[in-house]
C-alpha cells in the first residue's frame, strides 16, 4: 500500500466528478466492479478497459471537481488506480479519496514532468515520487491519514481502530450522494 | 507568529499550536445532519458500534423534502425518525422547523468559536456568528457516530474586505455574487474565508449569514465573520451553552487579501449555468422569467420578507410568473405573519409555502419546466440544480426577485424604491 508503481494516465486540468463517475449511475450502479467499469468513461473510454492495478492518474489543476459525490474516488480505487497525482485537488474530492482510501497527492512540479504512459514509483511514507525526469519530494502525509489508506478507507480504519472485525465488502460509500 | 481564526479553533479542539496544513484529530461541538440522517445511519450500522458516541453531540433537522412528496421520502422520514428515538437523539426536528442551517443557528447551536461539522455543504454559514462550520461527507458523519471523531486539515485563510457602504438597494446577496464573480467558485478552494471591512461590520447577522452560506460557492471549507456587538446581541438570548470568542490575531498569516469596494456596486445577478457568472442586472434585465424562488438557507429571512413586501406592497406579481415562497424556518415564518409581510405577499399572487428547502435542489414544490427560466434567492445555479436539466436558473437578491416577480422579466429592483 505504501509503496505504488504502474502506468500513467494524464490528463488536464479541471477533471470533474462528472466524467470521473457519470451523475447518472450514481443511484443506480453500487456494485464496486461495475462502478470500476464507467470510471472515466465520459473523459477517457479506454481508461476502465486497459487500467491495470497500480495505474496512477496524473491530472493538472482542480481535480475532482464539481459534486461531491463519493463515488467519483471509489471508482477510480475499485478501478485499481494506485494514486492520483495532481497540481491540485478541489477539497471534496481530497476527503472523499482520502477516506476511500485511495492516495491523492499534490505535486505540480511533478505532474509537469511526467510524460503520458511512462512507469512511475510513488513512496507514499517518503513522499516522494519517481519518474524518467527524476526524483520530487511532496509533503509527507500525516499519519492518520496514511493508517486510512493502509486500512483501505475510513470506514475499515474505523472499525480496526475499535478492535473491530473486518467485513466483507464494507467501506464501499456506496449510500449515494454526499450531501449537496 | 499570530494565528487565525481556524487555528486557534483547531488547536484548542486538538489540544495543541496548529499550523495551516497540518491535519488535526478533533471532537466536533455539534454534528449536524437532515434527510440523509437515514442514509447516515446505514453506514453507521456497517461500523458495527451499537450505540452513538454521544447522542448530544447530534442535531438531526428534517427538511430537504419536507412534508415528504412522495412514499421513498416518507419512509425516509421514518427511518429518520426511528433512529433518533432508538439512539436518544434530543436535537431532533421535524419538518415543522425550517431548513437546517437557518434552525442552527436561530436555535443557538450555532455560537462563537465552537466547532460544527454538518453533511451539508453550506454549513459553512455557521461562521456568521463566528463559528467553524464546515461541510463533511456520510461517511465522515458515520464515523463521528461511532467515534465523535473526524480529521480535518487545518486550512489556510483568504481576507475578503468589502470596503465602504453600498449604495440603496444593493445587499449582502449583491456583495458576495459580487465576490464570487471576482474569486471564482474554486478561487477559495480549501481556504477559510474572513470577511471584514465596513461593508460587513454594518450587516445584520441575516446578512452575514448571506456571505458564510454563499463562501461554498468559492470552494471555501468555512466562511467566518468575526463576532461583534451585533453577534453578540443575536447569540446571547439563544446560547445553549458557554461559549467564547475566538478572533485572528491581528499579524495572522493570510495567503491572499481581496479588497474590494462596494460603494458603487450595483445589483448583480449570477447566470447559468455558474455562480461565478455574474453580470450587473442591468445587462440582463429583460429576460424573461417563469418561476421566482424566494427561498433557501440563503436569503429567505425576515430582512428580507421586509424588502419583498416593501416592493410588492400594492402591486401584483406578472400573470405568467410564479412567484414561490419559503420562509427559512418556521420562526420567520410566524414573524412575517405578525409583521404582515406574508398578507401583502399573498395579496400580490406569491405562493407562500412551508418553511423547508422546496425546490432548492430540485426536490418538490415548484420544479422549472423544460426551457423555463427560474429567478433565485438560493446560492446555486448549476445545470439541473431545481430538478431539470433543460430550465436556466439566475441567482439575485430578495429585492431582485420581487421587481422581477412583478414585471415577468429580470428587472432592477431600484426602480421600485
Ligand atoms: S435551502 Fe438549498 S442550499 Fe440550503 S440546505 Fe436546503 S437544499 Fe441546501
Amino acid at each position: 500500500m505504501k509503496l505504488v508503481r504502474g502506468r500513467v494516465w494524464k490528463y488536464g486540468d479541471d477533471v470533474n466528478t462528472d466524467v470521473i463517475f457519470p451523475g447518472k449511475y450514481t443511484y443506480t450502479v453500487t456494485d464496486p466492479v461495475e462502478m470500476a467499469s464507467h470510471a472515466m468513461e465520459d473523459l477517457d473510454p479506454e481508461f476502465a478497459k486497459s487500467v491495470q492495478p497500480g495505474d496512477v492518474v496524473v491530472a493538472g489543476r482542480n481535480f475532482g471537481c464539481g459534486s461531491s459525490r463519493e463515488q467519483a474516488a471509489f471508482c477510480l480505487k475499485y478501478a485499481g488506480v494506485g494514486a492520483v497525482v495532481a497540481k491540485s485537488f478541489s477539497r471534496i474530492y481530497f476527503r472523499n479519496a482520502i477516506n476511500a482510501g485511495l492516495p491523492v497527492i499534490q505535486a505540480p512540479e511533478a505532474v509537469e514532468a511526467i510524460e503520458a504512459g511512462e512507469t512511475v514509483e510513488i513512496d507514499l511514507e517518503r513522499g516522494e515520487l519517481r519518474c524518467k525526469a527524476g526524483r520530487f519530494s511532496f509533503p509527507r502525509l500525516p499519519e492518520a491519514v496514511l493508517g486510512i489508506f493502509a486500512a483501505g478507507g475510513l470506514i475499515p480504519y474505523t472499525r480496526q481502530r475499535l478492535g473491530l472485525a473486518p467485513r466483507e465488502g464494507e467501506g464501499t460509500g456506496t449510500s449515494g450522494e454526499s450531501s449537496r | 507568529m499570530g494565528k487565525t481564526f481556524v487555528e486557534k479553533v483547531l488547536g484548542r479542539k486538538a489540544g495543541r499550536a496548529v499550523t495551516a496544513g497540518e491535519i488535526v484529530e478533533v471532537v466536533p461541538d455539534y454534528a449536524m445532519s437532515h434527510d440523509n440522517t437515514a442514509a447516515i445511519a446505514k453506514t453507521f450500522a456497517s461500523i458495527g458500534v451499537a450505540r452513538l458516541y454521544d447522542p448530544n453531540l447530534h442535531v438531526v433537522i428534517l427538511d430537504h423534502a419536507s412534508p415528504p412528496p412522495n412514499e421513498k421520502f416518507a419512509e425516509n422520514h421514518r427511518e429518520v425518525r426511528e433512529f433518533v428515538k432508538k439512539h436518544g437523539i434530543q436535537n431532533f426536528y421535524d419538518v415543522q422547523r425550517g431548513v437546517c442551517h437557518q434552525v442552527m443557528v436561530e436555535e443557538g447551536f450555532a455560537l462563537p468559536g465552537l466547532l460544527i461539522v454538518g453533511s451539508d455543504s453550506h454549513s459553512t454559514t455557521y461562521g456568521a456568528v463566528g463559528a467553524f462550520g464546515t461541510g463533511i461527507g456520510r461517511s465522515e458523519m458515520a464515523v463521528i457516530m461511532a467515534t465523535g471523531r473526524i480529521w480535518l486539515r487545518v486550512p489556510e485563510t483568504m481576507r475578503v474586505v468589502f470596503r465602504g457602504t453600498p449604495p440603496p438597494g444593493v445587499s449582502a446577496k449583491d456583495i458576495m455574487l459580487y465576490a464570487i464573480g471576482r474569486i471564482g467558485v474554486e478561487g477559495a478552494n480549501y481556504m477559510a474565508v474572513e470577511f471584514a471591512g465596513e461593508a460587513v461590520e454594518q450587516m445584520s447577522v441575516s446578512s452575514r449569514m448571506v456571505l458564510a452560506n454563499m463562501a461554498a460557492e468559492m470552494g471555501a471549507k468555512t466562511g467566518y465573520v468575526e463576532p461583534d456587538e451585533i453577534t453578540l446581541e443575536y447569540v446571547r438570548p439563544r446560547a445553549r451553552r458557554e461559549f467564547e470568542v475566538v478572533k485572528s490575531d491581528p499579524d495572522a498569516t493570510y495567503v491572499r487579501v481581496h479588497e474590494l469596494d462596494v460603494s458603487a456596486l450595483e445589483p448583480l445577478v449570477a447566470c447559468p449555468h455558474a455562480v461565478d457568472n455574474v453580470k450587473p442586472v442591468s445587462e440582463v434585465a429583460g429576460t424573461r422569467i417563469h418561476q421566482v424562488f424566494f427561498g433557501s438557507c440563503t436569503n429567505a429571512r425576515l430582512e428580507d420578507f421586509e424588502v419583498v413586501a416593501r416592493i410588492l406592497k400594492g402591486r401584483r406579481v406578472h400573470p405568467e410568473v410564479r412567484m414561490l415562497v419559503f420562509p427559512a424556518s418556521q420562526q420567520v415564518y410566524l414573524d412575517a405573519l405578525r409583521a404582515g409581510y406574508l398578507e401583502i405577499l399573498a395579496e400580490a399572487g406569491a405562493v407562500i409555502l412551508n418553511a423547508n428547502c422546496g425546490p432548492c435542489m430540485g426536490s418538490h414544490q415548484g420544479i422549472p419546466a423544460n426551457g423555463e427560466v427560474s429567478l433565485s434567492t438560493s446560492n446555486r445555479n448549476f445545470r439541473g440544480r431545481q430538478g431539470n436539466r433543460e430550465a436556466e436558473i439566475y441567482l439575485c437578491s430578495p429585492a431582485t426577485a420581487a421587481a422581477s416577480a412583478i414585471r415577468g422579466v429580470i428587472s432592477d429592483p431600484r426602480e421600485f424604491l
